[in-house]
């Protein structure tokens, strides 16, 4: 029943029939097994289209001219960084460095593709860092750059960009100085006539006239501003003047600092003056910190009350006019004095007498008359002087391309 | 004691206030912002001088019945009216609905648009006084404010439309406020910036006094 080559052989034949079997297994597994391999070949080649060159050349410096805390980061954009290419951010990582052992590394920051540069803004001055900068593609893979070399954060005693202030502050505050010197010593001060400031006199003596009274509004602004300080100033010359002829001068003021200081200055004056019987407390008195509701009280008392003379010294903004045409609507003469720019042709239409700028800077020491404030208006005029001339002499340079000379008079704010 | 203790804070102050725009670092760094905290201090503390002296002297008038004592009693009765109602409402006094709210809007904003609005007239009288052609000065003002004036409005545009392009009113109109204009503001800022200076040296070096109550 077997066949005959079965039956003379037999165990070769089943010997052969396993070895057969045991080859055709093991083809089909190496088949299989190679067939493994070459898929994971196809998954790398594919991993190797997005692998993308990490950023290079990162630079790490102390930001200059600041308080510490800080530390700019520099690098060179990965060249996959296209539009539409497979970089969508960098994340910048850092790591404390002490005595040359480094910390682990953590992120601290992302910045979009196609930017290089990072502020980190939360260092400890003294203490050594280093960062490395990781370019992330679309897909999540990471591909971190070299480290940095380490770095620190420090502050700085001196902001050198703001040198020139500084030499401008030297320059003008030295010749005041000089000047207030010269004048201490004796030295006759040409001071150029203010008519603003001789007017003051005629104008207190018109109130005496006509037995009127005196109005002094020293701004709108609080004790903080040099305007107000610089109106403040005068109403102590005025209100000697108006104790001397003994005239009422009102000051109604909108800020409560003012009212303090007003009333001291107004106080002092009658005494120096030989008055301080004259003098009374409602005298100066608070009308309101809000603007338009300060100049409808002024404008109410003065519409009412009819003073001969008002004075508007100190910063004003869109008030000026309001107040300044109801004062020339009663026929009061009007002397004005500010340092905002923008209110100063208000004053000029509507005063008879207008302190332009540094006018009512230079209205106390004018009105004084002492030697040392003289001297320290010499100083400002010289300082003015060179302006005039760095004016000129840029003018030259400029316009002929000599020299880009406007830029040693840029001010870091 | 009373000048030399003020003098001193003056001074240390302000030289302190100079030093500190030259040096960023600590602590000077912070100085400007603790200064003007303090001061934000003192300035709230000092409202309340402003407000009992607004009272006092207006509880004096009405008491004296001096001359236009009635206005004295509109200011107090609205003093004390919105202050109540301040307190009143507790914290949600400035919530749509309240009082205080009512007031803030209904009386206290129309009169304060009032106000400015006046300025509209009060800039018209101003410049027809300013406008008038007396003498050179005065010409040159007339000439320039009606060729910027003109210039603003789309008549002007309209007026000057045959003239070449740089010639034309808006077009001059920008060249006055741009060059002319520009240049003589700035003068005058570089004169107060000046002033400034002369004038918180004087206050500094002590020079400058007569703000800390009066005398030399």
């Amino acid at each position: 029943m077997y066949p005959i080559w079965f039956q003379k052989r037999p165990l070769f034949t089943v010997l052969s029939a396993l070895t057969i079997f045991l080859l055709f297994f093991s083809v089909s597994a190496f088949a299989q097994d190679n067939s493994q391999i070459d898929t994971t070949i196809a998954v790398d080649t594919t991993l190797a289209e997005i692998r993308i060159v990490p950023p290079s050349s990162v630079e790490v410096s102390d930001v200059g001219n600041d308080a510490g805390g800080s530390i700019d980061i520099h690098w060179q954009l990965s060249p996959e960084d296209q539009n539409g290419g497979p970089v969508i951010s960098y994340s910048v990582l850092r790591a404390e460095s002490v005595d040359g052992t480094l910390g682990d590394f953590t992120e601290i920051g992302s910045v979009p593709a196609g930017a290089s540069t990072y502020a980190d803004g939360n260092t400890v001055d003294g203490l050594k860092y280093v960062y490395k900068v990781a370019a992330t593609a679309a897909s999540g893979a990471v591909f971190e750059s070299g480290d940095s070399i380490p770095v620190s954060s420090s502050a700085q005693w001196f902001d050198m960009r703001r040198i020139n202030v500084f030499v401008g502050v030297l320059l003008v505050a030295g010749f005041i100085v000089y000047y207030i010197r010269q004048a201490k010593a004796g030295k006759e001060l040409f001071i150029r006539k203010i008519a603003g400031l001789d007017a003051v006199d005629e104008a207190v003596g018109r109130a005496t006239e006509m037995g009127k009274k005196i109005f002094y509004v020293p701004g709108t602004q609080d004790m903080d501003n040099v305007q107000t300080i610089a109106g403040v100033t005068i109403l102590g010359r005025v209100a000697e003047m108006a104790a001397q002829y003994e005239t009422w001068l009102e000051v109604p003021v909108s800020r409560s600092l003012v009212l303090v200081t007003a009333k001291e200055m107004v106080k002092e004056a009658y005494s120096k003056a030989g008055r301080p019987d004259a003098y009374h407390e409602d005298q100066v008195h608070y009308l309101t910190d809000d603007q338009f509701g300060y100049a409808a009280g002024v404008d109410g008392m003065v519409v009412r009350e009819k003073p001969a003379t008002i004075f508007y010294m100190g910063a004003f903004y869109a008030e000026s006019l309001i107040l300044a045409e109801t004062g020339n609507s009663i026929g009061a003469i009007q002397i004005a004095g500010t340092g905002m720019p923008s209110q100063l042709p208000f004053f000029v239409a509507a005063c008879d007498y207008t302190l332009i700028g540094e006018e009512l800077f230079a209205a106390s020491a004018y009105l004084s008359r002492e030697p040392k404030q003289l001297g320290s208006l010499k100083g400002q005029d010289m300082g003015k002087a060179v302006i005039l001339i760095a004016l000129i002499v840029g003018l030259l340079l400029e316009t002929f391309g000599i020299w880009n000379f406007s830029t040693l008079f840029s001010v870091i704010e | 004691m009373r000048r030399e203790i003020p003098l001193l804070i003056t001074g240390i102050v302000g030289v302190v206030f100079v030093i500190q725009y030259f040096i960023p670092h600590w602590p000077f760094n912070r100085m400007n912002a603790w200064f003007s905290d303090w001061f934000s201090i003192v300035q709230a503390c000092a409202i309340w001088l402003g407000a009992l002296n607004l009272i006092k002297i207006s509880i004096q008038k009405i008491a004296k019945k001096k001359k236009d004592w009635i206005y004295s009693v509109v200011i107090l009765v609205f003093f004390l009216l919105i202050t109540i109602l301040g307190f009143a409402e507790g914290e949600e006094f400035r919530e749509p609905g309240t009082g205080f709210t009512w007031l803030y809007e209904f009386v206290y904003t129309p009169l304060s648009s009032t106000m400015f609005a006046i300025l509209a007239f009060f800039v018209a009288s101003a410049s027809y006084r300013a406008f008038r052609a007396r003498n050179l000065e005065a010409t040159l003002l007339l000439a320039a404010a009606f060729f910027v004036m003109l210039g603003r409005v789309p008549i002007g545009d309209v007026i000057s439309g045959f003239m070449p392009q740089g010639a034309q009113l808006s077009n001059l109109a920008t060249w006055i406020m741009t060059f002319p204009q520009t240049a003589g503001q700035r003068a005058i800022m570089i004169g107060i910036a000046l002033g400034i200076v002369s004038t918180s040296l004087r206050i500094i070096l002590g020079i400058e006094r007569s703000h800390l109550g009066g005398g030399d």
